[in-house]
Protein backbone atom coordinates (compact mmCIF):
# COMPACT_ATOMS: atom_id res chain seq x y z
CA UNK A 1 0.00 0.00 0.00
CA UNK A 2 1.15 3.43 -0.93
CA UNK A 3 1.68 6.03 1.98
CA UNK A 4 1.13 8.35 0.23
CA UNK A 5 -0.57 9.29 -3.35
CA UNK A 6 -0.78 12.54 -5.72
CA UNK A 7 -3.28 12.61 -8.30
CA UNK A 8 -3.77 14.96 -11.34
CA UNK A 9 -2.30 17.85 -8.90
CA UNK A 10 -2.83 21.54 -9.99
CA UNK A 11 -1.45 24.34 -8.00
CA UNK A 12 -1.34 28.04 -8.67
CA UNK A 13 0.45 31.08 -6.99
CA UNK A 14 -2.70 33.95 -8.64
CA UNK A 15 -2.98 33.25 -12.15
CA UNK A 16 0.52 31.51 -12.68
CA UNK A 17 0.07 27.98 -12.93
CA UNK A 18 3.13 26.53 -10.41
CA UNK A 19 2.46 22.87 -10.39
CA UNK A 20 1.03 20.84 -13.23
CA UNK A 21 -0.58 17.80 -13.64
CA UNK A 22 1.52 15.80 -11.10
CA UNK A 23 0.63 12.07 -10.53
CA UNK A 24 2.44 9.24 -8.42
CA UNK A 25 2.44 7.21 -5.40
CA UNK A 26 5.38 6.82 -2.98
CA UNK A 27 5.69 3.80 -0.47
CA UNK A 28 7.56 4.23 2.82
CA UNK A 29 11.10 3.14 3.10
CA UNK A 30 12.44 5.47 0.43
CA UNK A 31 14.36 8.51 0.80
CA UNK A 32 12.97 10.58 -2.71
CA UNK A 33 14.83 13.39 -3.68
CA UNK A 34 13.40 16.54 -6.04
CA UNK A 35 15.71 18.17 -8.65
CA UNK A 36 15.48 20.58 -10.85
CA UNK A 37 16.17 24.25 -11.77
CA UNK A 38 15.11 27.33 -9.43
CA UNK A 39 11.16 28.25 -9.86
CA UNK A 40 10.36 24.95 -11.16
CA UNK A 41 8.04 24.11 -8.21
CA UNK A 42 10.05 22.12 -5.92
CA UNK A 43 9.23 23.59 -2.89
CA UNK A 44 5.88 24.22 -3.60
CA UNK A 45 5.24 20.58 -4.51
CA UNK A 46 7.06 19.89 -1.23
CA UNK A 47 4.33 22.25 0.90
CA UNK A 48 1.26 20.80 -0.81
CA UNK A 49 1.87 17.60 0.14
CA UNK A 50 2.57 18.72 3.63
CA UNK A 51 -1.17 20.63 3.39
CA UNK A 52 0.18 24.27 4.03
CA UNK A 53 -0.78 24.53 0.45
CA UNK A 54 -4.11 23.93 -1.15
CA UNK A 55 -4.15 22.56 -4.60
CA UNK A 56 -6.57 24.40 -7.07
CA UNK A 57 -7.70 20.52 -8.41
CA UNK A 58 -6.65 16.94 -7.86
CA UNK A 59 -5.70 15.38 -4.41
CA UNK A 60 -3.68 13.79 -2.48
CA UNK A 61 -3.95 10.67 -0.18
CA UNK A 62 -2.45 9.95 3.10
CA UNK A 63 -2.34 6.57 3.55
CA UNK A 64 -6.02 5.86 1.29
CA UNK A 65 -7.26 9.05 3.23
CA UNK A 66 -7.69 12.26 1.25
CA UNK A 67 -5.05 15.18 3.23
CA UNK A 68 -8.34 17.68 3.03
CA UNK A 69 -9.84 15.49 5.85
CA UNK A 70 -7.09 15.68 7.94
CA UNK A 71 -7.83 18.81 10.54
CA UNK A 72 -4.35 20.94 10.35
CA UNK A 73 -3.14 19.12 14.02
CA UNK A 74 -4.20 15.34 12.65
CA UNK A 75 -1.91 15.98 9.91
CA UNK A 76 1.07 17.45 11.97
CA UNK A 77 0.69 13.82 13.41
CA UNK A 78 1.83 11.81 10.13
CA UNK A 79 3.72 14.59 8.24
CA UNK A 80 6.53 16.77 9.93
CA UNK A 81 8.35 19.40 7.57
CA UNK A 82 11.97 20.43 8.26
CA UNK A 83 12.19 24.23 6.49
CA UNK A 84 15.29 25.74 4.90
CA UNK A 85 17.31 27.11 7.67
CA UNK A 86 16.66 31.26 8.02
CA UNK A 87 17.54 33.49 10.54
CA UNK A 88 16.12 33.26 14.41
CA UNK A 89 15.62 36.12 16.03
CA UNK A 90 13.95 34.55 19.63
CA UNK A 91 16.19 32.68 22.11
CA UNK A 92 14.51 29.59 23.11
CA UNK A 93 16.57 26.73 24.04
CA UNK A 94 17.20 23.99 21.14
CA UNK A 95 15.04 21.34 23.86
CA UNK A 96 12.26 23.23 24.19
CA UNK A 97 12.14 23.97 20.21
CA UNK A 98 12.15 20.15 19.70
CA UNK A 99 9.50 19.69 22.76
CA UNK A 100 6.96 22.22 20.39
CA UNK A 101 7.55 18.81 17.85
CA UNK A 102 5.04 17.54 20.60
CA UNK A 103 2.00 20.17 20.23
CA UNK A 104 0.32 17.95 17.36
CA UNK A 105 -0.34 15.30 20.28
CA UNK A 106 -1.11 17.49 23.34
CA UNK A 107 -4.62 18.90 24.36
CA UNK A 108 -5.20 22.53 24.85
CA UNK A 109 -4.18 22.13 28.34
CA UNK A 110 -2.00 19.56 28.57
CA UNK A 111 1.20 19.55 30.06
CA UNK A 112 3.96 17.90 28.35
CA UNK A 113 4.22 14.87 30.26
CA UNK A 114 7.03 11.61 30.95
CA UNK A 115 6.26 10.19 27.15
CA UNK A 116 6.68 13.22 25.53
CA UNK A 117 9.96 13.77 27.63
CA UNK A 118 11.33 10.25 26.35
CA UNK A 119 10.36 11.14 22.64
CA UNK A 120 12.26 14.72 22.74
CA UNK A 121 15.37 13.44 24.44
CA UNK A 122 15.01 10.37 21.65
CA UNK A 123 14.98 12.77 18.68
CA UNK A 124 17.87 14.68 20.18
CA UNK A 125 20.39 11.59 20.44
CA UNK A 126 19.49 9.99 16.99
CA UNK A 127 20.38 13.52 15.53
CA UNK A 128 23.02 14.06 17.73
CA UNK A 129 21.69 17.68 19.33
CA UNK A 130 20.96 16.21 22.86
CA UNK A 131 24.32 17.77 24.04
CA UNK A 132 23.44 21.35 23.34
CA UNK A 133 20.11 21.36 24.69
CA UNK A 134 20.12 24.31 26.77
CA UNK A 135 21.67 26.18 24.56
CA UNK A 136 20.00 29.09 22.63
CA UNK A 137 19.09 28.11 19.32
CA UNK A 138 20.92 31.16 18.05
CA UNK A 139 23.97 30.55 19.20
CA UNK A 140 24.02 27.19 17.24
CA UNK A 141 25.86 26.82 14.24
CA UNK A 142 23.86 26.32 10.31
CA UNK A 143 24.55 22.54 10.93
CA UNK A 144 23.83 22.26 14.06
CA UNK A 145 20.16 24.39 13.79
CA UNK A 146 19.27 21.82 10.77
CA UNK A 147 19.81 18.99 13.33
CA UNK A 148 17.32 20.25 15.63
CA UNK A 149 14.89 21.27 13.32
CA UNK A 150 15.26 17.69 12.39
CA UNK A 151 14.76 16.71 15.77
CA UNK A 152 11.61 18.76 16.53
CA UNK A 153 10.38 16.92 12.85
CA UNK A 154 11.44 13.60 14.54
CA UNK A 155 9.68 14.29 17.92
CA UNK A 156 6.47 14.58 15.34
CA UNK A 157 6.87 10.86 15.06
CA UNK A 158 6.46 11.22 11.35
CA UNK A 159 4.74 8.92 8.84
CA UNK A 160 6.17 11.33 6.47
CA UNK A 161 9.21 13.44 6.66
CA UNK A 162 9.65 16.53 4.32
CA UNK A 163 12.68 18.50 3.74
CA UNK A 164 13.35 21.56 1.90
CA UNK A 165 17.20 22.05 0.88
CA UNK A 166 17.65 20.61 3.78
CA UNK A 167 21.50 20.84 3.14
CA UNK A 168 21.89 23.67 1.11
CA UNK A 169 24.13 26.30 3.11
CA UNK A 170 26.02 23.67 5.29
CA UNK A 171 29.65 22.47 4.62
CA UNK A 172 30.23 18.95 3.83
CA UNK A 173 30.65 17.17 6.98
CA UNK A 174 27.00 18.66 7.79
CA UNK A 175 25.42 17.35 4.20
CA UNK A 176 27.07 14.32 5.03
CA UNK A 177 25.89 14.07 7.91
CA UNK A 178 22.31 14.86 7.68
CA UNK A 179 21.77 13.31 4.35
CA UNK A 180 22.93 10.08 5.93
CA UNK A 181 20.37 10.43 9.33
CA UNK A 182 17.79 11.17 6.60
CA UNK A 183 18.40 8.13 4.59
CA UNK A 184 18.61 6.04 7.81
CA UNK A 185 15.49 7.15 8.35
CA UNK A 186 13.93 6.29 5.60
CA UNK A 187 14.90 2.66 5.62
CA UNK A 188 13.50 2.53 9.47
CA UNK A 189 10.43 2.95 7.97
CA UNK A 190 9.81 6.66 7.05
CA UNK A 191 8.91 7.97 3.81
CA UNK A 192 11.29 11.34 3.21
CA UNK A 193 11.36 13.49 0.47
CA UNK A 194 14.05 16.08 -0.12
CA UNK A 195 14.33 18.99 -2.12
CA UNK A 196 18.02 19.25 -3.32
CA UNK A 197 20.03 21.42 -4.73
CA UNK A 198 23.05 19.77 -5.55
CA UNK A 199 22.37 16.90 -8.00
CA UNK A 200 25.33 14.55 -6.99
CA UNK A 201 23.98 14.55 -3.54
CA UNK A 202 20.71 13.47 -4.37
CA UNK A 203 22.10 10.69 -6.94
CA UNK A 204 24.25 9.56 -3.97
CA UNK A 205 21.56 9.30 -1.00
CA UNK A 206 18.47 8.86 -2.79
CA UNK A 207 17.01 5.59 -3.45
CA UNK A 208 14.77 7.70 -6.67
CA UNK A 209 14.60 11.09 -8.21
CA UNK A 210 12.00 13.16 -9.21
CA UNK A 211 13.53 16.03 -11.89
CA UNK A 212 11.19 18.29 -12.58
CA UNK A 213 10.61 21.43 -14.73
CA UNK A 214 8.99 24.20 -15.27
CA UNK A 215 6.04 22.45 -12.78
CA UNK A 216 5.72 19.13 -14.16
CA UNK A 217 7.88 15.93 -13.21
CA UNK A 218 9.79 15.06 -15.98
CA UNK A 219 10.99 11.91 -15.03
CA UNK A 220 10.96 9.53 -11.78
CA UNK A 221 13.34 7.04 -10.69
CA UNK A 222 16.72 5.90 -9.76
CA UNK A 223 19.73 8.00 -10.12
CA UNK A 224 21.01 5.95 -13.05
CA UNK A 225 17.51 5.57 -14.76
CA UNK A 226 16.86 10.06 -14.58
CA UNK A 227 20.09 11.82 -14.61
CA UNK A 228 20.71 11.45 -18.10
CA UNK A 229 22.52 14.05 -20.31
CA UNK A 230 19.39 15.05 -22.27
CA UNK A 231 16.96 15.62 -18.99
CA UNK A 232 19.81 17.70 -17.29
CA UNK A 233 19.87 19.76 -20.90
CA UNK A 234 16.43 20.43 -20.39
CA UNK A 235 15.52 20.82 -16.90
CA UNK A 236 18.65 23.06 -15.98
CA UNK A 237 19.60 24.18 -19.47
CA UNK A 238 23.00 23.38 -18.92
CA UNK A 239 25.34 20.33 -20.74
CA UNK A 240 26.75 17.74 -18.53
CA UNK A 241 29.19 14.59 -18.64
CA UNK A 242 28.26 11.73 -16.35
CA UNK A 243 30.88 9.82 -14.75
CA UNK A 244 30.39 6.74 -12.71
CA UNK A 245 30.79 6.38 -9.32
CA UNK A 246 32.07 3.62 -8.09
CA UNK A 247 31.90 3.72 -4.15
CA UNK A 248 27.64 4.79 -4.45
CA UNK A 249 27.18 3.17 -8.01
CA UNK A 250 25.50 5.92 -9.10
CA UNK A 251 25.55 8.46 -11.84
CA UNK A 252 28.26 11.54 -11.18
CA UNK A 253 27.46 15.22 -12.93
CA UNK A 254 30.43 16.99 -14.53
CA UNK A 255 30.33 20.34 -16.28
CA UNK A 256 31.31 20.04 -19.81
CA UNK A 257 34.32 22.22 -20.17
CA UNK A 258 34.43 21.28 -24.07
CA UNK A 259 31.27 23.94 -24.27
CA UNK A 260 33.82 26.88 -22.98
CA UNK A 261 36.57 26.57 -25.26
CA UNK A 262 35.01 29.25 -27.22
CA UNK A 263 34.98 31.53 -24.16
CA UNK A 264 37.91 34.36 -24.17
CA UNK A 265 38.12 35.75 -20.86
CA UNK A 266 39.88 38.72 -21.36
CA UNK B 1 12.04 26.42 40.36
CA UNK B 2 14.04 29.24 39.78
CA UNK B 3 10.91 30.66 37.85
CA UNK B 4 8.44 30.27 40.36
CA UNK B 5 10.38 32.31 43.05
CA UNK B 6 10.10 34.90 40.26
CA UNK B 7 6.72 34.76 40.41
CA UNK B 8 6.44 35.18 44.62
CA UNK B 9 8.72 37.91 44.57
CA UNK B 10 6.69 39.89 41.50
CA UNK B 11 3.13 39.03 43.27
CA UNK B 12 5.03 40.10 47.16
CA UNK B 13 6.10 43.66 45.29
CA UNK B 14 2.39 44.16 43.67
CA UNK B 15 1.08 43.88 47.06
CA UNK B 16 3.46 46.26 48.11
CA UNK B 17 3.27 48.47 45.49
CA UNK B 18 -0.74 48.38 46.01
CA UNK B 19 -0.66 48.92 49.55
CA UNK B 20 1.82 52.14 48.93
CA UNK B 21 -0.25 54.13 46.94
CA UNK B 22 -3.21 53.23 48.96
CA UNK B 23 -1.20 54.91 51.72
CA UNK B 24 0.97 57.84 50.16
CA UNK B 25 -0.98 61.04 47.87
CA UNK B 26 -2.33 64.46 48.73
CA UNK B 27 -2.65 63.72 52.39
CA UNK B 28 -0.52 60.19 53.97
CA UNK B 29 -2.79 57.51 55.21
CA UNK B 30 -1.12 55.21 57.59
CA UNK B 31 -0.80 51.66 57.48
CA UNK B 32 -3.49 50.62 60.50
CA UNK B 33 -6.07 52.91 59.21
CA UNK B 34 -5.95 51.11 55.70
CA UNK B 35 -6.13 47.91 57.62
CA UNK B 36 -8.81 49.42 59.68
CA UNK B 37 -10.92 50.29 56.44
CA UNK B 38 -10.94 47.37 54.99
CA UNK B 39 -11.62 45.44 58.02
CA UNK B 40 -14.92 47.99 58.52
CA UNK B 41 -13.49 50.11 60.96
CA UNK B 42 -11.36 53.27 60.17
CA UNK B 43 -11.81 57.03 60.37
CA UNK B 44 -14.34 58.24 58.26
CA UNK B 45 -12.14 60.68 55.83
CA UNK B 46 -9.63 58.36 55.47
CA UNK B 47 -12.38 55.57 54.77
CA UNK B 48 -13.93 57.78 52.07
CA UNK B 49 -10.16 59.01 50.86
CA UNK B 50 -9.10 55.18 50.60
CA UNK B 51 -12.94 53.72 49.12
CA UNK B 52 -13.71 56.49 46.87
CA UNK B 53 -10.45 58.29 45.61
CA UNK B 54 -7.04 55.71 46.01
CA UNK B 55 -8.56 52.21 45.30
CA UNK B 56 -10.54 52.65 41.94
CA UNK B 57 -7.47 55.06 41.04
CA UNK B 58 -4.77 52.37 42.29
CA UNK B 59 -7.34 49.26 40.65
CA UNK B 60 -7.44 50.77 37.30
CA UNK B 61 -3.41 51.73 37.48
CA UNK B 62 -2.56 47.90 37.79
CA UNK B 63 -5.29 46.78 35.45
CA UNK B 64 -4.28 49.26 32.70
CA UNK B 65 -0.83 48.20 33.63
CA UNK B 66 -1.73 44.54 32.96
CA UNK B 67 -3.59 44.98 30.23
CA UNK B 68 -0.67 47.36 28.36
CA UNK B 69 1.99 44.75 29.43
CA UNK B 70 0.29 41.66 28.23
CA UNK B 71 -1.17 43.63 24.37
CA UNK B 72 2.40 43.99 24.31
CA UNK B 73 3.88 40.79 24.56
CA UNK B 74 1.08 39.37 22.69
CA UNK B 75 1.45 41.84 19.58
CA UNK B 76 5.42 41.24 20.02
CA UNK B 77 4.94 37.80 19.67
CA UNK B 78 2.65 37.86 16.61
CA UNK B 79 3.91 40.41 14.80
CA UNK B 80 7.40 38.73 15.39
CA UNK B 81 9.00 42.22 15.62
CA UNK B 82 10.16 43.85 18.97
CA UNK B 83 9.75 47.44 18.40
CA UNK B 84 5.98 46.37 17.87
CA UNK B 85 3.75 47.95 21.36
CA UNK B 86 -0.31 47.69 21.96
CA UNK B 87 -0.49 51.17 19.73
CA UNK B 88 1.64 50.00 17.09
CA UNK B 89 -1.17 49.32 15.12
CA UNK B 90 -3.10 52.81 15.12
CA UNK B 91 -5.25 52.21 17.60
CA UNK B 92 -3.97 55.08 20.26
CA UNK B 93 -4.06 57.70 17.17
CA UNK B 94 -8.09 56.62 17.01
CA UNK B 95 -8.68 56.57 20.70
CA UNK B 96 -6.67 60.16 20.17
CA UNK B 97 -9.10 61.09 17.79
CA UNK B 98 -12.25 60.11 19.44
CA UNK B 99 -11.08 61.72 23.16
CA UNK B 100 -10.32 64.85 20.83
CA UNK B 101 -13.65 65.12 19.90
CA UNK B 102 -15.42 64.58 22.85
CA UNK B 103 -13.52 67.03 24.54
CA UNK B 104 -14.39 69.56 21.92
CA UNK B 105 -18.19 68.64 21.40
CA UNK B 106 -18.07 68.59 25.05
CA UNK B 107 -19.17 65.37 26.22
CA UNK B 108 -18.85 64.07 29.56
CA UNK B 109 -16.10 61.75 31.15
CA UNK B 110 -17.95 58.48 30.45
CA UNK B 111 -18.99 59.07 26.61
CA UNK B 112 -15.07 60.56 26.66
CA UNK B 113 -14.41 56.81 26.91
CA UNK B 114 -16.29 55.48 24.97
CA UNK B 115 -15.43 57.63 22.33
CA UNK B 116 -11.69 56.58 22.82
CA UNK B 117 -12.91 53.00 22.85
CA UNK B 118 -15.09 53.18 19.66
CA UNK B 119 -12.73 54.88 17.40
CA UNK B 120 -9.40 53.04 18.39
CA UNK B 121 -11.32 49.76 17.50
CA UNK B 122 -12.20 51.21 14.39
CA UNK B 123 -8.71 52.03 13.30
CA UNK B 124 -7.88 48.11 13.94
CA UNK B 125 -10.39 46.70 11.93
CA UNK B 126 -9.80 49.40 8.79
CA UNK B 127 -6.03 48.03 9.35
CA UNK B 128 -7.18 44.45 9.41
CA UNK B 129 -9.29 44.26 6.66
CA UNK B 130 -6.27 46.20 4.28
CA UNK B 131 -4.22 43.34 5.45
CA UNK B 132 -6.50 41.37 4.68
CA UNK B 133 -5.66 39.10 1.66
CA UNK B 134 -7.92 36.21 1.14
CA UNK B 135 -7.84 33.67 4.56
CA UNK B 136 -4.54 35.01 5.41
CA UNK B 137 -3.61 38.46 6.61
CA UNK B 138 -0.21 39.88 6.31
CA UNK B 139 1.76 41.04 8.77
CA UNK B 140 4.20 43.74 7.06
CA UNK B 141 1.27 45.21 5.38
CA UNK B 142 -0.97 45.64 8.52
CA UNK B 143 2.20 47.19 10.42
CA UNK B 144 2.73 49.81 7.73
CA UNK B 145 -1.01 50.42 7.06
CA UNK B 146 -1.33 51.31 11.10
CA UNK B 147 1.77 53.65 10.60
CA UNK B 148 0.07 55.07 7.77
CA UNK B 149 -3.41 55.80 9.35
CA UNK B 150 -1.75 57.12 12.61
CA UNK B 151 -0.15 59.62 10.54
CA UNK B 152 -3.57 60.57 8.81
CA UNK B 153 -4.60 60.48 11.90
CA UNK B 154 -1.94 62.55 13.87
CA UNK B 155 -2.67 65.36 11.12
CA UNK B 156 -6.50 65.44 11.52
CA UNK B 157 -6.12 65.73 15.21
CA UNK B 158 -3.51 68.82 15.10
CA UNK B 159 -5.78 70.52 12.90
CA UNK B 160 -8.49 69.87 15.14
CA UNK B 161 -6.16 71.25 17.97
CA UNK B 162 -5.59 74.35 16.35
CA UNK B 163 -9.17 75.25 15.47
CA UNK B 164 -10.06 74.69 19.13
CA UNK B 165 -7.24 76.94 20.77
CA UNK B 166 -8.97 76.85 24.26
CA UNK B 167 -9.66 73.22 24.64
CA UNK B 168 -5.57 72.81 23.82
CA UNK B 169 -4.49 71.25 27.22
CA UNK B 170 -7.45 69.59 28.16
CA UNK B 171 -6.52 67.49 24.61
CA UNK B 172 -2.75 67.49 25.45
CA UNK B 173 -3.50 66.18 29.11
CA UNK B 174 -5.41 63.46 27.58
CA UNK B 175 -2.89 62.32 25.58
CA UNK B 176 -0.30 62.29 28.06
CA UNK B 177 -2.70 59.46 29.48
CA UNK B 178 -3.18 59.37 33.48
CA UNK B 179 -5.59 58.17 36.06
CA UNK B 180 -6.83 61.49 37.39
CA UNK B 181 -10.18 60.95 36.19
CA UNK B 182 -10.86 57.10 37.54
CA UNK B 183 -13.45 56.46 39.10
CA UNK B 184 -15.82 53.10 39.93
CA UNK B 185 -17.94 53.17 36.95
CA UNK B 186 -14.40 53.15 34.64
CA UNK B 187 -13.01 50.66 36.76
CA UNK B 188 -16.26 48.30 36.63
CA UNK B 189 -16.29 48.56 33.07
CA UNK B 190 -12.54 48.20 32.02
CA UNK B 191 -11.35 45.48 34.25
CA UNK B 192 -13.77 42.58 33.24
CA UNK B 193 -12.84 43.07 29.44
CA UNK B 194 -8.91 43.55 30.00
CA UNK B 195 -8.77 40.66 32.55
CA UNK B 196 -11.47 37.96 30.30
CA UNK B 197 -9.36 38.89 27.01
CA UNK B 198 -6.37 38.03 28.49
CA UNK B 199 -7.27 34.61 29.55
CA UNK B 200 -8.59 33.89 26.95
CA UNK B 201 -5.25 35.14 25.03
CA UNK B 202 -3.39 32.90 27.15
CA UNK B 203 -5.21 29.85 25.75
CA UNK B 204 -3.25 30.15 23.22
CA UNK B 205 0.47 31.21 24.37
CA UNK B 206 2.20 27.64 23.35
CA UNK B 207 0.42 28.04 19.75
CA UNK B 208 2.50 31.36 19.55
CA UNK B 209 5.62 29.86 20.95
CA UNK B 210 5.66 27.91 17.92
CA UNK B 211 4.32 31.24 15.31
CA UNK B 212 6.89 32.68 16.99
CA UNK B 213 9.68 30.26 15.28
CA UNK B 214 7.67 30.99 11.83
CA UNK B 215 4.26 30.90 10.69
CA UNK B 216 4.55 28.21 8.44
CA UNK B 217 6.53 26.06 10.50
CA UNK B 218 3.93 26.84 13.10
CA UNK B 219 1.03 25.35 10.87
CA UNK B 220 3.52 22.44 10.22
CA UNK B 221 3.17 21.66 13.89
CA UNK B 222 -0.64 21.48 13.67
CA UNK B 223 -1.18 25.31 14.98
CA UNK B 224 -4.36 26.87 13.11
CA UNK B 225 -2.14 29.93 12.70
CA UNK B 226 -5.24 32.17 11.12
CA UNK B 227 -7.20 31.18 14.10
CA UNK B 228 -4.54 32.65 16.57
CA UNK B 229 -3.70 35.65 14.85
CA UNK B 230 -6.97 36.57 14.60
CA UNK B 231 -7.98 35.48 17.97
CA UNK B 232 -5.49 37.90 19.54
CA UNK B 233 -5.24 40.79 17.23
CA UNK B 234 -8.94 40.73 18.24
CA UNK B 235 -8.43 40.45 21.74
CA UNK B 236 -5.31 42.13 22.62
CA UNK B 237 -6.78 45.45 20.41
CA UNK B 238 -9.68 45.00 22.58
CA UNK B 239 -7.87 45.37 25.60
CA UNK B 240 -5.59 48.06 24.17
CA UNK B 241 -8.99 50.57 23.28
CA UNK B 242 -10.14 49.46 27.01
CA UNK B 243 -7.37 50.58 28.57
CA UNK B 244 -6.23 53.87 26.32
CA UNK B 245 -10.21 55.06 26.70
CA UNK B 246 -9.28 55.19 30.92
CA UNK B 247 -5.85 55.80 30.96
CA UNK B 248 -5.36 57.88 28.14
CA UNK B 249 -2.39 56.89 25.70
CA UNK B 250 0.14 55.82 28.23
CA UNK B 251 3.72 55.54 26.42
CA UNK B 252 6.26 52.59 27.29
CA UNK B 253 4.59 50.18 28.79
CA UNK B 254 3.52 48.04 26.60
CA UNK B 255 7.09 48.53 25.01
CA UNK B 256 9.46 47.85 27.50
CA UNK B 257 7.44 45.70 30.47
CA UNK B 258 7.25 42.49 27.94
CA UNK B 259 11.12 42.94 26.91
CA UNK B 260 11.86 43.48 30.76
CA UNK B 261 9.68 40.51 31.56
CA UNK B 262 11.21 38.50 28.63
CA UNK B 263 14.97 38.90 29.61
CA UNK B 264 13.91 37.95 33.36
CA UNK B 265 12.00 35.31 32.74
CA UNK B 266 12.41 33.92 29.27
CA UNK B 267 10.35 33.82 25.90
CA UNK B 268 8.02 31.06 26.46
CA UNK B 269 4.86 32.70 26.32
CA UNK B 270 3.09 30.20 28.81
CA UNK B 271 5.14 31.60 31.58
CA UNK B 272 6.14 35.15 30.52
CA UNK B 273 2.24 36.38 29.98
CA UNK B 274 1.47 36.04 33.44
CA UNK B 275 4.83 37.18 34.58
CA UNK B 276 4.11 40.41 32.37
CA UNK B 277 0.89 40.87 33.64
CA UNK B 278 2.36 41.50 37.08
CA UNK B 279 5.51 43.07 36.39
CA UNK B 280 3.09 45.24 34.38
CA UNK B 281 0.46 45.97 36.94
CA UNK B 282 3.61 46.37 39.18
CA UNK B 283 4.82 49.27 36.66
CA UNK B 284 2.09 51.27 35.88
CA UNK B 285 0.70 50.93 39.46
CA UNK B 286 3.95 52.65 41.11
CA UNK B 287 4.74 55.30 38.24
CA UNK B 288 0.92 56.52 39.09
CA UNK B 289 1.83 56.87 42.79
CA UNK B 290 4.79 58.97 41.59
CA UNK B 291 2.86 61.14 39.50
CA UNK B 292 0.71 61.38 42.31
CA UNK B 293 3.56 62.22 44.86
CA UNK B 294 6.51 63.98 43.11
CA UNK B 295 4.81 67.38 42.66
CA UNK B 296 2.52 67.31 45.26
CA UNK B 297 -0.51 68.09 45.70
CA UNK B 298 -0.17 69.09 41.72
CA UNK B 299 0.12 65.90 39.66
CA UNK B 300 1.87 65.09 36.33
CA UNK B 301 1.26 63.15 33.74
CA UNK B 302 1.86 59.36 34.07
CA UNK B 303 3.59 59.12 30.79
CA UNK B 304 6.48 61.98 31.59
CA UNK B 305 7.24 59.29 34.47
CA UNK B 306 6.80 55.84 32.61
CA UNK B 307 9.20 57.38 29.87
CA UNK B 308 11.72 58.87 32.25
CA UNK B 309 11.88 55.75 34.28
CA UNK B 310 11.29 53.25 31.83
CA UNK B 311 13.66 54.60 29.07
CA UNK B 312 17.17 54.71 31.12
CA UNK B 313 15.96 51.76 33.11
CA UNK B 314 15.61 49.14 29.74
CA UNK B 315 18.86 51.04 28.78
CA UNK B 316 20.39 49.46 31.72
CA UNK B 317 19.23 45.98 31.18
CA UNK B 318 19.48 46.62 27.52
CA UNK B 319 23.57 46.93 27.88
CA UNK B 320 24.08 44.80 31.25
CA UNK B 321 22.40 41.76 29.11
CA UNK B 322 23.76 43.02 25.38
CA UNK B 323 24.91 39.68 24.53
CA UNK B 324 21.54 37.57 25.55
CA UNK B 325 18.98 40.00 24.03
CA UNK B 326 18.43 39.31 19.99
CA UNK B 327 15.39 41.07 19.86
CA UNK B 328 13.80 38.76 21.41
Amino acid sequence: MSILQVENLHFSYGKSLVLKNIHFSLDKNKMVGIIGGNGCGKSTLLKNISGYLKPDSGRILIGNKDIRRFSTKERAQFIAYVPQDMPYDFDFSSYDVVMMGRIPFLKRFEREGKEDEMIVEEAMRITNTWKFRDKNINELSGGERQRVYIARALAQRPKILLMDEPVSHLDIKYQIEILSLARELALKGMLVIAVLHDINLASQFCHDLFIMKEGRIMDYGPAIKVLKPNNIKSAFSVDVKLLHNPVTNSPYVVADLEERKGFDVI
Amino acid sequence: MKRSIYFVIAILLLFLSLLISISVGAVNIPLQEIVATFTGGGDETHRTIILNLRLPRVISSAVVGMGLSVAGTFFQALLRNPMADPYVLGISSGAALGATLAIILGFGLISLSFMAFFLALVVVVFVYLVAKTGSRISINTMLLAGIAISSLISAIISLLMLLNHEELTKIYFWTMGGFNLTNWQKVIYSSPIIIISTLIMYVFSRDLNAILTGEEIAEHLGVNTELVKRTILILASLVTATCVSIGGVIGFVGLIVPHISRLIIGPDNRVLVPFSALTGAIFLNLADTLARVILRPAEIPIGIITAAFGGPFFLYLLVKNKRKIKGM
